[in-house]
């Protein structure tokens, strides 16, 4: 998946206000029997069984068909979405995280993450940021009056911003991993150059 | 005074990164044909191999069929299946193959044949692996990167969660099972509950608990939000673990067992959290909504929209519209159109005598389909060996061939749109079962009571 460098991100928002949002509504399982890696395959995908009816024709009163939200993400608009509470519950697919990454999403904000798929998230290089519940639902409401919301995530400082009403708040994320999502590193290739520790570890064990 | 969990997680620690997640050893890494073809693809993008190709164990079972196994008719899920095959000829890794003896649902394997042991850290990309956390081991599920990773290395990087004991004290009514008491616990601390803690069951309804039913319990851990669920090992682990095929043998055995007797909660353990339930106030249960939180006793109502608070009432209603429910509708009696048992959650020799023992000298409703689907070569093989499976054809019921099967929609056991599955399976989310199916979750003995009445029946009153 894309392997962007993390700083500020401005953005308006797709708020997806769906409590208990489980990884089988962010992606169906039937595009799970892949094998591609293609992120247009996974984005094309990403909330798919909503925004689409049986006949595959979109349907027209959910949130990401609406004019105002139906603009693919670029920079400054729809990188962000703004989850319900216990975001990417169930499933352990990281597909889930390939379809919002494929889509062009780069950060979540939601006041609870399922723990598996907010790993998967900042595997794949999508930040989940961890809001107040009335954090969250004041920036729902700043969305429904304005649409053109910006919320301002600066990754350095660990701040969230609702630019709509100036309320700013700190998320936290561990040093290890901020560091990997402002360089673009791996955890693979961090585990790669720790062999002989792990030798070690298996002499001992 | 370390927790159960504590005590085999700082045996797997290989480093700790200064304000960053912990370097974590593992012991056993399962992998499916569904979560695992791009984390082999990453090893070919870095040009290396396995790490520990002998601490790796392969199988299909997400697109397997349940009808016959001779080919996968769908195209994509085919080239899943063989890509595993492929990936584990590239790269040595022992793969039980579709059709054969050791095929089956990986959480009913892994135990089945004592590839999970008391105090192993096990992952592997599916949720559902919290399965093995019943034989006192540390497993959870993980996303594609981290098999990778774990491919690579060996290891991964968590975080450690925090601890939540969860005690159930007392007897189980009958016609209650472990699936109701999983259930029941969804049902009072909601499926985002457990959250950020690794869960530890304990209490003196576990200690009497079988194997199969601490299976069923670990395995529905993560609906609760939680990615571990563990149960301290005891002489009903290794009476279960004794004697099967990758147990260790003769000494190796005996000095086992003394190590792993050790795997328990210090007396003085303290636990983040600490919750205790009654058995006696479980009574056999049922979902009505659409996630495995939204459930009743059998004999209750569903609440009424006054009962929810009015910030829940939008998200209640349209669950109830979904599963084409009334607020307050009692669902005893209710008609069903598929029965489902099966899924690593309830396809184990328990969940089969459990099921034959309500439709014994019974018919299947006539309105009904139920797909009965084995979790494992060895369940259907203990299935045949024991009659069961003459009792089932007596009342009506054809044994199938071991999958996921009705689960997760991904081969072909489908409930078609519109229709109501009652299951043994883990999840009634919003289209799990086929796209617009409804699910209501139950037990094997609920399930088969409703097979053979054709509607959601109570087993403890036929």
């Amino acid at each position: 998946m894309a392997k962007q460098k993390f700083n500020i991100i401005k953005s308006t928002c797709i708020p997806i206000a769906i409590d208990n949002c489980n990884t089988d509504l962010i992606i169906p399982a039937r595009y799970l029997a892949s094998t591609t890696r293609d992120p247009k395959f996974f984005g094309d995908a990403f909330m798919h069984d909503l925004r689409y009816d049986a006949q595959g024709a979109p349907v027209s009163d959910f949130v990401m068909n609406l004019p105002e939200y139906s603009e693919a993400p670029h920079e400054g608009v729809h990188e962000i979405v703004v989850g319900g509470q216990n975001w990417g519950s169930g499933s352990s697919r990281e597909h889930a995280a390939w379809a919002i990454s494929g889509y062009g999403v780069r950060v979540v904000i939601s006041s609870s993450f399922a723990d598996i798929h907010r790993n998967n998230l900042l595997n794949c290089f999508v930040l989940p940021v961890i809001v107040s519940k009335e954090f969250q639902q004041e920036l729902f409401e700043s969305i429904a009056a304005d649409p053109q919301t910006v919320v301002t995530v600066d990754v350095p400082n660990q701040t969230v911003t609702n630019e709509a009403t100036g309320k700013s708040e700190s998320f936290s994320i561990n040093a290890y991993k901020k560091h990997c999502l402002m360089n673009a590193l791996d955890d693979i290739d961090y585990l790669l150059t720790q062999k002989d520790k792990i030798e070690e570890y298996e002499q001992k064990a | 005074m370390n927790t159960l969990f504590d005590k085999i997680w700082d045996a797997h620690v290989v480093n700790m990164i200064e304000d960053g997640p912990t370097q974590l050893y593992i012991d056993r890494l399962y992998c499916h044909e569904v979560t695992s073809p791009q984390a082999f693809d990453t090893l070919r993008d870095k040009g290396i191999k396995p790490f520990r190709a002998d601490h790796i164990i392969a199988m299909p079972d997400h697109n397997t069929p349940s009808d016959q196994q001779e080919e996968i008719t769908d195209p994509i899920g085919r080239k899943q299946v063989e890509t595993l095959a492929a990936n584990c000829e590239q790269f040595g890794i022992k793969h039980f193959a579709m059709g054969t003896k050791d095929n089956g649902i990986i959480h009913v394997v892994g135990p089945e044949k004592a590839l999970s042991l008391p105090g192993m850290t096990i992952v592997c990309g599916d949720s559902h692996t919290s399965t093995h956390g019943a034989v006192g081991a540390i497993a959870m599920g993980i996303g594609t990167s981290e098999v990778a990773q774990v491919l690579a290395s060996q290891c991964i990087l968590q975080s450690k969660p925090k601890t939540m004991r969860i005690n159930i004290e007392g007897e189980l009514q009958n016609g209650v099972t472990a699936k109701d008491v999983a259930l029941y616990i969804m049902s009072k601390m909601t499926t985002a509950g457990a959250t950020g803690f690794a869960v530890e069951y304990a209490g003196s309804t576990i200690r009497n608990m079988s194997m199969e039913g601490r299976l069923t319990l670990s395995n529905l851990s993560i609906e609760m939000g939680s990615r571990a669920g563990l149960i301290a090992p005891d002489e009903i682990t290794f009476e279960y673990l004794k004697g099967r095929e990758y147990a260790p043998k003769g000494e190796a055995w005996d000095k086992a067992v003394e190590e792993w007797k050790k795997l328990r909660s210090d007396d003085d353990a303290v636990f983040d959290k600490e919750v205790t339930y009654q058995a006696e106030d479980i009574k056999p249960r049922i979902t009505y909504g659409t996630n495995p939180g939204a459930g009743i006793a059998i004999d209750e109502c569903i609440p009424t929209l006054e009962s929810i608070p009015e910030a829940e009432q939008g998200q209640f209603l349209s669950q109830l519209q979904y599963m084409q429910f009334e607020p307050g509708e009692k669902l005893e009696g209710h008609p069903v159109d598929y029965c489902f048992l099966g899924a690593c959650t309830n396809g184990r020799i328990e969940d089969f005598r459990a099921f034959a023992s309500v439709v014994k000298g019974k018919k299947k409703a006539e309105n009904v389909v139920a797909w009965l689907v084995p979790g494992s070569w060895l369940v259907r093989k203990q299935i045949i060996e024991e009659g069961i499976d003459k009792i089932l054809e007596e009342a009506g019921f054809e044994l199938r061939l071991p999958s996921c099967s009705a689960c997760l929609a991904m081969n072909p056991d489908k409930v078609p749109a519109g229709k109501l599955a009652i299951s043994t399976s883990n999840r009634n989310f919003v289209g799990r079962q086929g796209p617009g199916a409804r699910t209501v979750l139950a037990s094997p003995l609920v399930v088969a009571a409703s097979a053979v009445t054709g509607v959601i029946t109570d087993p403890r009153k036929i």
